[in-house]
């Protein structure tokens, strides 16, 4: 029971920082039709950046502002050299040139900061924990994670539904030559939203970084599940994009275990630790399977066209 | 005049083992196997995409199904290349069937990200096989035999990398010049003008990824007996991505241009990675300047396309 | 008398607050040319898309050569006898002319999954295709491929296509957009004459053409059909020149 609670509370902590990362992925191919397999490489400059400044400044407040800052900085850097060159192309080539972006990154991290993992301390205000139930102790560090994950949520809906350019970005997605037809500089528009994508990506990598090893491809693995998020909440909707973070990231904690003990009473304890993990890492692609086999567009699908 | 390239091109490979090479003999039968291996599976590839339309990304899942047929069956002391290769391709289409269906509900980029979700499960579910090495892999106790001889070691193992290549290639081309295949290419070219003269296009294009599925897992099979070991590693999204560039390099729908593709990028790898460790620095921005400038691939330096 | 060929009955559609169809009831007579006409926004694609199978009404049946093909799929309907082309040209356009018309013959004979013989070679295909091309005046540019056609060759084309199919009934979505005068007259000359093998829904702007050609004329509004009967009769009716035909002039 216990362990059931802890683990609703990683599966929703892993959920939120999945969101942050499928939040700007969304937006960006929902707004520019842009699929950038180059996200996850903000995510680990974020992490690898806030490594750096913490050695630098010593603190890790500080160390965040700038990771996710520099983050930003580097993804508009990259869409100016790379990404708009690529915009209205077939989503092929667009594939292809990000994919050669990763390549070229996850190598240059390896050149400039070694093959190995490296360590950021947490904060030391948070870096206890708190007794959440008698027996059961839960670190502060990952309650921070949460609050600042829904913090994120609750502020891009706000600034989606109710401001002025959140009204652009989501008429940008359902039909982008009105938009540009409204006399709207879509091109800025374009850049704002990508350097918000970069900055949450590199933000949710300095999080990130004192609960995992930072190391190269570190964002390759979190950039499928990000588009597994994608695929189910429906391409470039945000909501959608929350509502399915939250439940891949339950599905991945808590239905593992719960899977792994369903193998074992199905096949008794040798057969499960054969079988049972590997049913337990397929369980997030069986749920996007059942989604998709479902509702083919994902859950809430932007309105595109009509 | 074109006609004559891929004739040219498997002469050549028939001539290699009869070139007097000295001392690097069998360094370079092994490389050229490897890109005659890698030509088939982007072969395969280049039915999916450069006939049928579709941009998968999960392509190497089956290279890794056709490598665990070998271990899976090695294990069971299994060896008989028949069995392996019946077993391998079992898989691989009912693989592509399931969740082809899935993902051919969808269009553009969700089918991309759908392809490579399902590719993560078989490698993520693969890492998780205990009993065949868990990540690490596995080791062959032997290559497999045809008929009891064992006649995939040395120059024998060229031959019959060469000899299925051929014959996959000629397999491929009778399928893109039938009645499917142009029903397949009218599919690709626009599927709504397609099901209103009355073809089905997910039928087509389900076909197509089943054969594309079959061919590959041969592939794998081969690569398995090449190294007589099985890993995880063969299924990775960096492999899937691999194989569409090569696919996309040596010009998406000629079929012998993926086996030109396969040798560009493997050549290049080994060119480069002689110089320095750090290789993907230079192959990944090669790789951008590529689409950026050149539509359509080596193929579309020379040729006019869109 | 026996039941129309196509038979629309009650069909309605919905986006939201917007309603593109609203209750319809139309049939198009097998040997006759129904024309729909309305102002832009009528809903007049729609009503295409839905009796094509793009998309999915919310309610009523739509009946085709006595069956019910209120849900079925797009290349099902098509195989039923079905063709269309499309408003804005649809055509296959790395294929040659001739391949693009030989594929419409293929699709509609016997099953798209056989392997073996090349395409190319099939000698009735190709025969049938060269005829329907004679008969749209595309016959000499059989040989280009079909994405270098100019828009009024897409057009021959695409009817070449759906005529290859030899439909029952033929959609046509503003066959005649973007066309000349010498163009329209000779493709009304060619409907005129096509007439004869099957029958037709014709979406169109070009009020002459439709007076020219159809036999029953429906008049569209805001998704309704506010009139429909022969032409004289639409051409009378006082809630049409309302509605229509006085915005028009």
């Amino acid at each position: 029971m216990t362990l059931l609670i802890v683990q609703l509370l990683n599966g929703v902590q892993l959920g939120l920082l999945l969101f942050l990362i499928a939040a700007g992925l969304t937006l960006v191919f929902g707004v520019m039709d842009f699929i950038n397999l180059a996200h996850g490489v903000q995510y680990m400059l974020g992490a690898y950046l806030g490594v750096a400044f913490f050695g630098m400044t010593g603190s890790f407040w500080l160390a965040l502002v700038l990771a996710a800052g520099a983050a930003g900085a580097a993804g508009l850097v990259l869409e100016w050299l790379v990404f708009r060159h690529l915009y209205g192309r077939d989503h092929l080539d667009q594939v292809l040139a990000t994919f050669g972006v990763i390549m070229a990154l996850n190598e240059g991290v390896r050149v400039i900061w070694g093959a190995a993992p490296l360590e950021m301390p947490m904060p030391e205000v948070l870096s206890g924990s708190f007794q959440l139930m008698p027996g059961l102790r839960y670190p502060f560090y990952r309650v921070a994670l949460i609050v600042a994950g829904l913090g994120v949520a609750g502020g891009l809906a706000w600034a989606v539904n109710r401001t002025r350019v959140g009204m652009l970005v989501r008429a940008g997605t359902s039909n982008a030559v009105m938009v540009s037809a409204l006399g709207v500089d879509i091109e800025r528009l374009f850049r704002g939203v990508f350097g918000v994508g970069a900055v949450l990506a590199g933000f949710a990598g300095v999080l990130a970084a004192p609960l995992v090893a930072v190391e190269p491809a570190m964002g390759d693995n979190l950039l499928i599940l990000a588009f597994v998020v994608i695929v189910i909440g429906g391409v470039g909707a945000i909501r959608g994009a929350f509502v399915a973070a939250v439940l891949v990231g339950l599905v991945d904690t808590v239905g593992r275990t719960l899977v792994t003990d369903a193998v074992r009473v199905a096949l008794g304890a040798s057969g499960a630790a054969r079988v049972g993990p590997a049913v337990a890492s397929m369980l997030i692609y069986l749920v996007m399977a059942a989604v998709l086999a479902v509702r083919p567009a994902g859950l809430f699908p932007a309105a595109r066209g009509a | 005049m074109r006609r004559l390239v891929p004739v040219v091109l498997f002469a050549v490979l028939a001539a290699v083992p009869f070139l007097p090479l000295g001392q690097e003999a069998n360094f370079v039968l092994l490389l050229v196997s490897r890109v005659m291996v890698f030509g088939l599976a982007a072969l395969s590839l280049d039915l999916l995409l450069g006939v049928g339309g579709m941009v998968s990304f999960g392509h190497a899942a089956y290279l890794a199904i056709g490598a665990y047929a070998v271990a899976v069956l090695d294990a069971n002391d299994i060896t008989d290349v028949g069995v392996v290769l019946a077993v391998a391709m079992g898989a691989a289409g009912v693989f592509a069937l399931a969740t082809g269906a899935i993902a051919l509900r969808t269009r553009g980029v969700n089918f991309i990200m759908i392809t490579l979700a399902f590719a993560q499960m078989v490698f993520f579910a693969f890492g998780a096989l205990s009993a065949y090495g868990g990540d690490d892999g596995y080791s062959l106790a032997a290559r497999n035999t045809v008929l009891g001889w064992p006649l995939l070691k040395g120059r024998g193992y060229y031959w019959a990398c060469l000899a299925v290549l051929v014959v996959a290639y000629l397999l491929c081309r009778m399928l893109a010049a039938s009645r499917f295949g142009r029903a397949l290419r009218a599919v690709k070219q626009n599927p709504a003008r397609a099901a209103a003269m009355g073809f089905n296009p997910v039928a087509l294009q389900l076909v197509a990824m089943v054969v594309g599925a079959m061919l590959c897992s041969v592939a794998g099979v081969l690569l398995a007996n090449g190294a007589e070991f099985v890993s995880p590693a063969y299924g990775t999204w960096q492999r899937s991505g691999d194989l569409l560039i090569m696919v996309i390099l040596g010009g998406a729908g000629s079929l012998h241009g993926a086996i030109f593709g396969s040798a560009f990028v493997l050549l290049l790898e080994e060119g480069l990675g002689r110089a320095t460790e750090h290789w993907r620095l230079v192959f990944g921005p090669l790789l951008v300047l590529c689409v950026i400038f050149f539509r359509g691939g080596l193929a579309g330096i020379g040729g006019r396309r869109g | 008398m026996a039941e129309a060929l196509l038979a629309i009955a009650g069909l309605s559609k919905r986006y939201g607050a917007l309603t593109v169809t609203h209750a319809l009831d139309l049939e198009v007579v097998a040997g006759t040319i129904h024309a729909i006409i309305g102002p832009n926004g009528a809903g007049k694609s729609s009503l295409i898309h839905q009796i094509c199978g793009t998309v999915r009404p919310d309610e009523g049946r739509i009946r085709f050569a006595g069956v019910d093909i209120t849900r079925m799929a797009p290349h099902r309907r098509a195989r039923l006898g079905l063709a269309r082309s499309f408003q804005i040209t649809s055509v296959l356009p790395e294929f040659s002319v001739l391949e693009n018309v030989a594929t419409a013959v293929q699709a509609q004979g016997g099953s798209a999954f056989r392997f073996c013989r090349a395409a190319a070679g099939d000698g009735v295909a190709n025969e049938a295709a060269a005829h329907q091309l004679d008969r749209v005046g595309l016959l000499p540019r059989a040989g280009v491929v079909a994405g270098r056609l100019s828009h009024g060759e897409k057009r021959q084309l695409e009817l070449a296509m759906a005529l290859a199919a030899r439909p029952r009934l033929l959609l046509l979505d503003e066959p005649l957009a973007g066309a000349g005068p010498e163009e329209t007259a000779r493709l009304v000359g060619l409907l005129r004459e096509i007439r004869r093998d099957c029958a037709m829904l014709l979406v169109e702007h070009d009020m002459q053409a439709v007076f020219a050609l159809a036999d029953t004329i429906t008049v569209l509004a805001q998704g309704r059909a506010i009139a429909s009967g022969p032409p004289d009769a639409i051409r009378a009716d006082p809630a049409v020149r309302a509605a229509y035909l006085g915005e028009a002039h």
